[in-house]
């Protein structure tokens, strides 16, 4: 019985470290873990269930997030794992790591502010170029290449770059 | 040969759910129908954006219909094999893009109340719907925002853009009281907690709509007679051409996947 749980926690833990090395197909420098998609990983009776959770309702990465997850997990040798999603509670920017911020800034995408009520959502926002670090930007698009992105301009390097919405 | 209609057991939690993901299928399906042709890029991102976010959001609550009344149905049935009199969603959201101004006012009128409606359904009973309501709330929140500096931009601008605008707020207007009323079936899920009652939020609509129209230079009509029939499926002739293009390949090829 000890074993059992022994082994149980030792799979989890296994599990955990598989599917946490997943990145974004649309961000590959990010895995989930950074990103906070990946939400908990249990074991029933041996086999693996793995929660993740959406970004933005439509996200169209995660039928492909659930997907790698999978052959993530095949491939460290546990088979036909469970992948389910939860909406509760809702994802927010702020489960991103302190390291996946970092991460994004050197990919050349502003991470999203630490700031996390509605008035980000809506108010004045400061947002950094990723590229010279300047803070005279501008919004260029609410929206960018994919849902979780907005489009900005950096007017000291002029250049656009994408900024991670505050969400 | 072509993909029968299917059955749908509508009990006042199915058929609700199914009211809701129909308004986002929908308007998110219209949104969709801009896709490279929007006056300009930033635009045409914008409007697949919130389309996508829509889509989304449809998916959770087909799938949570299809739980509910568990039966053989499943999202991709709801969507694509029940005609038009088994929609149920606002008449609002099936009517035409028309021009830039109308698909903007569309979606502020829309927008405002589902910010405003989601975030009150964050409380219900119901622990799938306050889930997907969490979700929705901030997603329709930003949709708010940004067709408010639309229709301030618009109203504000040249003596087209205002002309076009108000154009379409005239036309739209008669079509916004349907999302605040409510029938019997809803009725009982309201006593019971699991729906909010949206006629409760139609004051605090009508000061954000109010707010912008104004900041606009815009202005509302007095005519309060308002047309319904979206909830119990009488629609406007439109949705039936938009269905038959939604529809289409399941139709023809019944079970086709790609």
């Amino acid at each position: 019985m000890v074993t059992a749980i022994h082994s149980d926690t030792d799979l989890r833990r296994r599990a955990w470290e598989a599917a946490s090395q997943v990145v974004d197909p649309e961000i590959p420098v990010l895995t989930i873990a950074d990103l906070g998609v990946l939400r908990d990983v249990e074991v029933h009776e041996g086999r693996v269930e793995v929660a993740i959770t959406p970004t933005y309702s439509g996200c169209p990465a995660m039928n492909m997030i659930a997907l790698e997850i999978e052959l993530a997990l095949e491939r460290a040798g546990m088979p036909r794992p469970t992948i389910r999603t939860v909406l509760s509670p809702a994802w927010t920017t702020d489960w991103m790591s302190e390291d996946g911020r970092n991460k994004l800034r050197k990919y050349g995408i502003a991470p999203p502010q630490a700031s996390h009520s509605r008035r980000a959502l809506f108010g004045e926002q400061q947002v950094a170029c990723p590229q010279c670090g300047s803070q005279d930007t501008e919004v260029l698009s609410e929206f960018g290449s994919t849902s979780c992105k907005a489009l900005w301009r950096c007017k000291a390097c002029r250049e656009p770059f994408d900024y991670f919405k505050c969400h | 040969m072509t993909a029968a209609n299917i059955q749908v057991s509508e009990t006042p939690l199915v058929l609700y759910t199914l009211r809701r993901a129909d308004d986002a299928l929908i308007l998110g399906h219209r949104l969709s129908e801009w896709c490279g042709h929007a006056p300009m890029l930033e635009e045409d991102m914008a409007l697949a954006n919130m389309g996508l976010d829509l889509l989304g959001q449809a998916r959770e609550l087909y799938s949570y219909a299809a739980k509910v009344e568990g039966k053989d149905n499943d999202e991709d049935k709801f969507a694509y094999l029940r005609d038009v009199r088994q929609y149920r969603n606002l008449l609002l959201l099936e009517q035409p893009n028309g021009d830039f101004a109308r698909t903007m006012v569309r979606q502020f009128f829309y927008a405002a109340f589902a910010d405003l409606y989601w975030r009150a359904m964050m409380r219900s009973t119901d622990a799938t719907l306050a889930a997907i309501a969490a979700k929705s709330e901030k997603e329709s929140a930003y949709h708010v925002r940004h067709c408010s500096e639309w229709i301030i931009r618009l109203g504000d601008g040249t003596e087209e853009s205002h002309r076009r605008t108000q154009a379409a707020i005239d036309e739209l207007w008669a079509f916004t009281g349907e999302m605040f009323s409510v029938d019997d079936s809803e009725r009982g899920l309201i006593d019971t907690g699991i729906a909010i009652d949206p006629a409760t939020l139609r004051p605090q609509w009508l000061k954000t709509v109010s707010g912008v129209v104004r900041e606009a230079t815009l202005v509302l009509p007095d005519n309060n007679w308002m047309q319904q029939g979206g909830r119990s499926g009488r629609h406007s002739e439109h949705l039936g051409h938009l269905l038959s293009e939604l529809q289409s390949m399941q139709r023809t090829f019944p079970g086709a996947t790609w």
